[in-house]
């Protein structure tokens, strides 16, 4: 066991003397693409979500219902399976959160009476969306269907394309990871040639010759990952300075988040996983080709 | 120790290096193996570390039969053997100590003993005084003392040895001829290939003559 553990120290020492702060960078560079976009991706959805990704309808009343009519609308949705979320807002409420917004209680006073009608805001899967829209417009006492599904729908498809070209360019460049890792192993069992055929000479096993370029391969995939996310954090931190000015002129405390814990402890895994790979399959093809003559 | 019985070998491309070689060497035995160059005298001894396979026959050492050897056995052969080369094979990346301690890497030794394993074997062969040089700073008889050094610390009980003495003027030569008889008299089996007669003459053993691949 302790001979074991000596073994397996050794080889990441040599490994750790042979890791290139160079290959690390490229490798960060390449994968804080990918990483950046998610990031990105991942701080607008927030927002998106708040502003209709949710794929909502408002069902607004006549303005003459009374109470009890909305009250009895309001048994009538809460039957319809479609309907994932149903949310009533009662006219004096809406006309609080319009006088909210900046400007407009002048309006609002100038008006002299409340202009709002009561109104569901209904939460439904965007396929039935349009159907669920005709149907609710049909009731009684419902003045107007407002559905903003055709945005609702090309902001969602825009999304899925974006997150697809993440796949697509995530895949791209992990293979690109490989790539370089499999040739830096290449050149590294070039350079250490004569070490190789001596030490199987001499009687060393194959495990024993592997195991530092498989740790070198790994922790130059792991050394990667940590670039991507230092590359990712400090361009955050140079949007959100810009970014952080825009919104507050609009009120908004809006600012982009760097990856959850968990998210970036998975780019230095997976980094770490793909530079062992690439290792793996140099090794394989290059080790076998030094044999003692 | 060791056992060849009708060896042959062939290259590809049909050249025949060994044809029907039977001879045994005895544990703790010491001998010389002798003939022209390409005789067949290197490929006869990487045979014996499984460096090269047989053609046809049979070579053992130890009790394996080392042509039939899987891929991940060979390793643990070559522990128990000790290799000497014609041009040494040494690393000029590392000291002379690191040289000697890289067999007992493999083996996993406790640092500390494997450094005075190391010492021990580097005392054998007069170099101790110089374990922090690069093995470039030696002169030809201390490399090759050198390489002895690191094909002994493992202490096998077989020591093989290319023309050892090969390029040394006849002093270094015959210090390093008499470093072999040492560990033989300790009862280490002894392979040597040479062609110099006047060193054979001089000590006795077994004499093994190759003519054109075969033993005469």
């Amino acid at each position: 066991m302790t001979a074991w553990l000596r073994q397996h120290r050794q080889a990441v020492v040599s490994a750790l003397k042979r890791l290139g702060l160079l290959n690390a960078v490229v490798i960060g560079v390449a994968l804080s693409l990918p990483a950046g976009g998610y990031t990105l991706l991942e701080s607008l959805r927030g927002v998106a979500g708040r502003l209709a990704l949710d794929t909502q309808l408002s069902v607004f009343l006549r303005p003459e219902a009374k109470r009890a009519d909305a009250e009895a609308l309001g048994k009538l949705l809460r039957a319809d399976p479609r309907i994932a979320r149903l949310r009533f807002v009662p006219r004096d409420e809406a006309l609080k959160e319009l006088a909210a917004v900046q400007g407009m209680p002048e309006v609002i006073e100038a008006l002299g009476r409340n202009p709002l009608p009561d109104a569901f805001v209904v939460t439904s899967d965007p396929a039935s969306l349009e159907a669920l829209a005709a149907d609710l417009g049909k009731l009684a006492g419902v003045a107007h269907v407002q559905a903003d599904a055709a945005w609702a729908r090309r902001l969602a498809a825009l999304a899925a394309i974006g997150r697809l070209a993440l796949w697509l360019l995530s895949a791209l460049l992990g293979l690109g990871l490989v790539a370089v890792t499999f040739n830096t192993i290449r050149l590294q069992i070039l350079t250490q040639r004569e070490e190789i055929e001596v030490s199987k000479l001499i009687g060393a096993t194959d495990g024993f010759i592997r195991r530092p370029f498989y740790y070198l391969g790994l922790l130059q995939g792991l050394a990667g990952g940590a670039v991507a996310l230092a590359v990712v954090g400090l361009g955050l931190w140079l949007l959100n300075h810009q970014v952080g000015e825009l919104a507050r002129s609009y009120g908004s405390g809006f600012r982009f988040a760097f990856l959850p814990a968990g998210d970036a402890l998975a780019v230095v895994l997976f980094a770490g996983l793909l530079g062992w790979l690439g290792a793996q399959l140099s090794v394989s093809r290059h080790l076998r080709e030094i044999e003692p003559r | 120790m060791v056992s060849f019985s009708a060896v042959a070998k062939r290259y590809p491309g049909g050249q025949e290096a060994l044809r029907s070689v039977s001879f045994a060497l005895e544990a703790g035995e010491l001998a010389f193996l002798t003939g022209r160059s390409g005789a067949g005298k290197s490929t006869l001894l990487k045979l014996i570390p499984a460096i090269e396979r047989p053609t046809s026959g049979s070579v053992i050492v130890n009790g394996q039969n080392v042509g039939a050897l899987k891929r991940g056995a060979i390793p643990y052969l070559r522990r128990n053997i000790g290799l000497v080369f014609q041009d040494q094979k040494l690393l000029y990346d590392r000291s002379v100590f690191d040289n000697v301690m890289l067999p007992l890497a493999f083996s996993g030794q406790a640092p500390r003993e494997a450094a005075r394993r190391a010492r021990a074997a580097l005392d054998k062969v007069g170099l101790l005084a110089r374990e922090r040089s690069n093995p470039i700073q030696l002169s030809g008889g201390e490399q090759q003392r050198l390489a002895i050094a690191r094909a002994v610390v493992n202490r096998p009980a077989l020591l093989i040895a290319d023309e050892p003495t090969a390029n040394l003027d006849a002093e270094s030569a015959a210090r390093i001829l008499e470093i072999f008889i040492a560990f033989n008299q300790v009862g280490v089996t002894v392979l040597l290939a040479t062609h110099d007669q006047a060193l054979i003459q001089r000590h006795g053993g077994k004499v093994l003559r190759l003519e054109a691949g075969k033993l005469a």
